[in-house]
């Protein structure tokens, strides 16, 4: 199913426009990235594809299943680090928490699999949000932001695991860095807004 | 340098825990003395005992049969109707937080049952009710508002954030309440309990007193008022007093156990 918006009005309190008549179609798999100034609509956009907003109006096509990695990691604070990605995957419990071990050692979390999110550092919550999304095997990933708490080389580290495991799947990465834009994207879309509006397009 | 701050860290935490324990001690003495001083000015068994005559009597007491089955007897009642008002009280928040039709049918009972006095309850309930249920009765409804506001309060201050991340990765409704709100409502339940055993225990004692009630604590305080004695009267209000306190305690330090736990790594890394 191809993701796309058509036609998509969308507003918050009725009165701040952020998307008027707009129309995006997404490739079905690669790396998509949003860049723009902040509060264009970026965030409001993913929003939309990972079902959190209603529009107004139109239309927005998107896949079940879908992941978000937002600009906080969500963890539950209650649960470890292997439970928080344990809880997104289905079937027996040892299944799980060994599926869920596996995708926190990708991203270089081995030994902190059973550690609470309060006692890891704020790289590692992220990484573990980065391990609970591609645990849920999504066809659309949604990244707000997702390397603004981490160094050069753990972002470098996460970026190969994300392009690694998500050649089957479309990821939308939302960015402010156009390193990162340039870096880990097929396709670069700047926006600017509100009203949202695609001023360009590019193919890497 | 470290280990001179270290040392004078841990003289201070053993500083700060000795002299809480001396000033326990101290103000027990000072106002045992004080009761003693005016037991033997107004030199009147009737009207006022002396802690020690009281201290006898409690021990006498506890060496008969029949207390310890007044004590067991009152704290079921009072534990049941403490245990009832949670489930009700609970239940009712989840309700009136999912639905606003049942939040417009149970707002206005919650709120007269809460305004209502306690004196109130128990003589409606003994036109209704037998006396060994009018305690029962009683703590459980002076409970159950405590417990509706604190779970609501549990469940609307659940972090949205986490509610959002719930609805993304596809929980549904069972592993939503199992994973989010539960978890986050549990301190503000654990805060209900602590209140609530008290209130229910207070109004309990109260409700076997007007009713009352055979074989139970409130029935013993009657009987001692009644026949003037007052060594027996301040004997059983230790026995509450001393109960209560145990309750709070056990009760509380139980429930608290699992949030401990569960909150005990939430403190995020500096």
């Amino acid at each position: 199913m191809p993701i796309s918006l058509k036609h998509v009005n969308f507003a918050y309190n009725r009165e701040k426009i952020i998307l008027q008549d707009f129309s995006l179609r997404f490739p079905e798999k690669g790396v998509v990235c949003l860049f723009g100034p902040s509060g264009c609509g970026k965030t409001t956009l993913l929003r939309l594809l990972a079902g959190l907003e209603m529009p107004v109006s139109g239309k927005v096509d998107c896949p079940f299943r879908t992941a978000v990695v937002f600009q906080e990691e969500r963890l539950l604070p209650w649960e470890t680090a292997r439970k928080n990605v344990a809880a997104v995957l289905h079937g027996p419990k040892q299944q799980t928490a060994e599926e869920a071990g596996k995708w926190l050692r990708k991203f270089d979390l081995a030994g902190s699999e059973d550690v609470l999110p309060g006692k890891l550092s704020g790289g590692m919550r992220q990484r573990a949000a980065l391990a609970r999304a591609l645990a849920f095997q999504p066809e659309l990933l949604l990244l707000d932001e997702p390397f603004h708490a981490l160094d050069a080389r753990t972002r470098d580290l996460c970026a190969e695991v994300l392009m690694h495991e998500g050649t089957q799947m479309l990821t939308v990465l939302v960015t402010h860095s156009r390193e990162e834009a340039r870096l880990f994207s097929d396709q670069i879309l700047t926006l600017q807004g509100p009203p949202l509006v695609v001023v360009s397009q590019s193919c890497l | 340098m470290m280990d001179f701050i270290t040392k004078n860290k841990q003289n201070l935490k053993q500083g700060t825990q000795q002299p809480r324990l001396t000033y326990w001690v101290i103000s027990a003495a000072v106002w045992l003395t004080v009761w003693q001083v005016l037991a033997g000015a107004v030199h009147e068994e009737i009207l006022l005992v002396s802690p020690l005559c009281v201290f006898r009597r409690l021990c006498q007491l506890i060496f008969v049969g029949s207390f310890w089955l007044t004590i067991v007897s009152s704290m079921g009642r009072i534990l049941l109707g403490f245990f009832l008002g949670m489930g009700i009280g609970t239940l009712l928040a989840v309700l009136t937080n999912q639905s606003r039709l049942c939040y417009a049918v149970f707002y206005p009972i919650i709120s007269i049952i809460n305004a209502t006095p306690v004196a109130s309850f128990i003589i409606l309930a003994l036109v209704w009710l037998s006396t060994a249920k009018v305690p029962v009765l009683t703590s459980c409804l002076i409970v159950m508002p405590s417990f509706w506001r604190n779970v609501s309060n549990g469940i609307s201050e659940t972090d949205s954030d986490l509610l959002e991340m719930a609805q993304v990765y596809r929980f549904g409704r069972r592993r939503t309440w199992m994973q989010v709100y539960i978890p986050s409502v549990l301190p503000y339940f654990s805060a209900a309990c602590s209140t609530g055993i008290g209130m229910a225990w207070k109004a309990g004692v109260a409700a076997e007193v007007l009713a009352d009630t055979h074989l139970s604590i409130g029935g013993n305080l009657y009987d001692a008022k009644i026949y003037l004695e007052t060594p027996d009267l301040f004997a059983w209000t230790a026995a509450i007093v001393l109960l209560s306190i145990l309750l709070e305690k056990g009760l509380v330090r139980l429930i608290q156990m699992p949030v401990k736990k569960l909150y005990a790594g939430e403190k995020r890394c500096q």
